[in-house]
């Protein structure tokens, strides 16, 4: 060994510590924010390490740092300016696309070396050289365009770009995606067999694999996705360690694989799916209105804005259950000064968070810390589930399914089994929604046929604001 | 490396990020994912050694170039969108303006 050899290893096995470490510190809130850095700081270490190789060893072309200064600048620059400018509600978005982008770079390195084999390079960098060799190629160009097309897909629907064409909710997709999948098992062998031009039949065929896998999957399922996705991701960078005969990117990746896998088994747990029902099944509202029907409501009670606040000044306990609906409204700052209004008054707030409010878990938590609430004032589901008995006022602000007594009681409805917030303890429950609309899984929802349950009709963000006004007039944290 | 280490090295990595990741909290999940998808995009690094490698070939040089910038795109939006996220979680609670 060499002494950049050893430089290189010893640089690899402290960014691989580093890594370990900095994903370890992503599980505390307190440690997160430095361990994001640290995990920052030991890719930059990465490269560093990779650079000094090459320099050390075969040295580097110019014509190379060109290409490589010219990568680095654009890619950092458009990655850096939408990370700044993306507003907190696309969360889930924006990690679509960037996942997506992690893929196409796998897809292009391993495209790259398969179409043009390098002479005279010392370790396996000749295409076809190794059955190995072939293989984590094409491995890699499959998870790569899978991620890539998949993540588009998910990015394009949850902004409203796509929506779900009806022939995906038939059974025509499946035979649909399964003749893309035996396309792509022929590619796969035909490119082992030593047939390079159908590497592009690879390429297309499992592009459209991604697509048509992704294109069903209902809006409500697509974090689940996403986060499959990203497992994805890892492995398309381990299959391309395996390409570039690289240990750190081999473990970098597979960690990611396994972290991507872990948050997918944990959404499904808390929206009650199964991983295979999410990738097969279809988005739930098309199942669930054939199977169980809608039913009517047959006792809303409504109510004005103003019996809402004169209800809560006289409230001791209060608890708001964010939604979705609240981030899409942009409310959740509004929501903030009402219940400023009432602390001030001595009223005491939580916010109770479902597992999976706002779509993805820990989304919600995002967004209020956005607007300011303390951390100490959100509570998990399990902690303040036993406090809504002793609770005067329940707010929920675009939350539904989550807070629907179906799933507890009744055992024929899609969503039995699903853990809920249980609401319908409280004293009263005020529900600020729009209209009388289904939730995601396009269910009824009984609680809003309860008789402590009134509805408040209007847009979140101008119910609030209404909200303020009477609490004011009614003198509420004024003193 | 042997193939045979490289696998050892793929399980051992496998299993570290299960170990790792099985104790966050739910509120710290889409922080996490983010900051995962982050370093998914180490392919950077196979990036630039097909960059270094690719020996004065223009159309390879191309590819690695842009196949750099979307890992780069990955990584360094990753990273900043965890932190402006994380920023918002270590705001002092209760410190009104």
């Amino acid at each position: 060994m060499n002494l950049p050899v050893i430089i290189k290893f010893v640089i690899d096995l402290l960014a691989v510590l580093l890594l370990a470490l900095g994903i370890k510190g992503l599980s505390k809130v307190k440690s997160a924010r430095d361990a994001n850095r640290l995990a920052a700081f030991a890719m930059s270490l990465s490269v560093v390490g990779l650079l000094s190789y090459y320099l050390g060893t075969s040295g580097i072309a110019i014509q190379s740092w060109i290409w490589i200064i010219i990568g680095s600048i654009i890619g950092s620059l458009f990655g850096a300016i939408l990370a700044k400018k993306v507003p907190m509600t696309s969360m889930p978005e924006t990690v679509a696309l960037f996942n997506g982008c992690g893929g196409m770079s796998s897809l292009l390195v391993a495209l790259g070396v398969a179409i043009f084999p390098i002479s005279g390079s010392p370790e396996n960098f000749d295409f076809f050289k190794s059955l190995i060799n072939e293989v984590s190629i094409s491995v890699s160009i499959f998870v790569g365009a899978i991620t890539f097309t998949g993540s588009i897909v998910a990015m394009a629907k949850l902004q409203g770009w796509l929506s779900t064409p009806g022939w995906t909710q038939s059974k025509v997709r499946h035979f649909v995606n399964i003749v893309f999948a035996v396309a792509s098992l022929i590619a796969f062998f035909d490119l082992i067999n030593g047939n390079t031009s159908s590497i592009w039949l690879l390429v297309i065929v499992s592009s459209l694999l991604g697509i048509g896998v992704t294109l069903p999957i209902g809006g409500a399922d697509m974090p689940v996705v996403i986060s499959l996705l990203n497992s994805y991701s890892g492995i398309a960078a381990a299959a391309a360690g395996f390409v570039v005969d690289s240990q750190l990117l081999i473990v970098a990746g597979a960690m990611v694989g396994a972290a991507g896998l872990i948050l997918t088994q944990v959404m499904c747990k808390g929206m009650n799916r199964s991983l295979v029902s999410v990738l097969f099944g279809g988005s739930l509202s098309a199942q669930s209105t054939a199977s169980s029907g809608s039913g009517e409501y047959t006792n809303i009670t409504s109510c004005s804005v103003e019996e809402c606040a004169l209800t809560l000044e006289a409230a001791n306990k209060v608890i708001i259950v964010p939604g979705y609906g609240l981030a899409v409204a942009q409310a959740q700052h509004t929501l903030r000064e009402v219940t400023k209004k009432l602390e001030q008054n001595g009223i005491e707030v939580v916010y109770a968070i479902h597992p999976v409010a706002g779509r993805m878990p820990g989304h919600m938590n995002v967004l209020l810390a956005e607007a300011d609430v303390p951390y100490e004032q959100l509570k998990e589901m399990d902690v303040v589930n036993p406090d809504f008995p002793a609770t005067d006022v329940v707010l929920v602000l675009g939350a539904n399914d989550v807070v629907n007594p179906q799933a507890k009681n009744d055992s024929s409805s899609p969503l039995y089994g699903m853990p809920v917030l249980d609401v319908q303890e409280a004293r009263t429950v005020f529900v600020i929604k729009r209209g009388m609309s289904a939730g995601y899984s396009g269910i009824k929802n009984d609680l809003f046929d309860l008789p402590n349950t009134s509805m408040v009709f209007g847009d979140a963000k101008k119910v609030l604001n209404d909200l303020i006004g009477e609490l004011k007039d009614l003198g509420v944290g004024e003193k | 490396m042997s193939f045979i280490s490289l696998l050892w090295v793929l399980l051992l990595g496998s299993l570290l990020g299960l170990e790792l990741i099985g104790k966050v909290p739910p509120t710290l999940h889409t922080p996490l994912m983010s900051g995962a998808n982050a370093i998914s995009g180490i392919t950077m690094l196979a990036a630039l050694t097909l960059i270094v490698k690719a020996d004065g070939n223009v159309p390879l040089l191309i590819i690695g170039s842009v196949s750099l910038g979307f890992a780069l795109f990955n990584v360094v939006g990753g990273f900043f969108v965890t932190d402006r996220m994380l920023a918002m979680f270590s705001r002092k609670p209760l410190n009104k303006k």
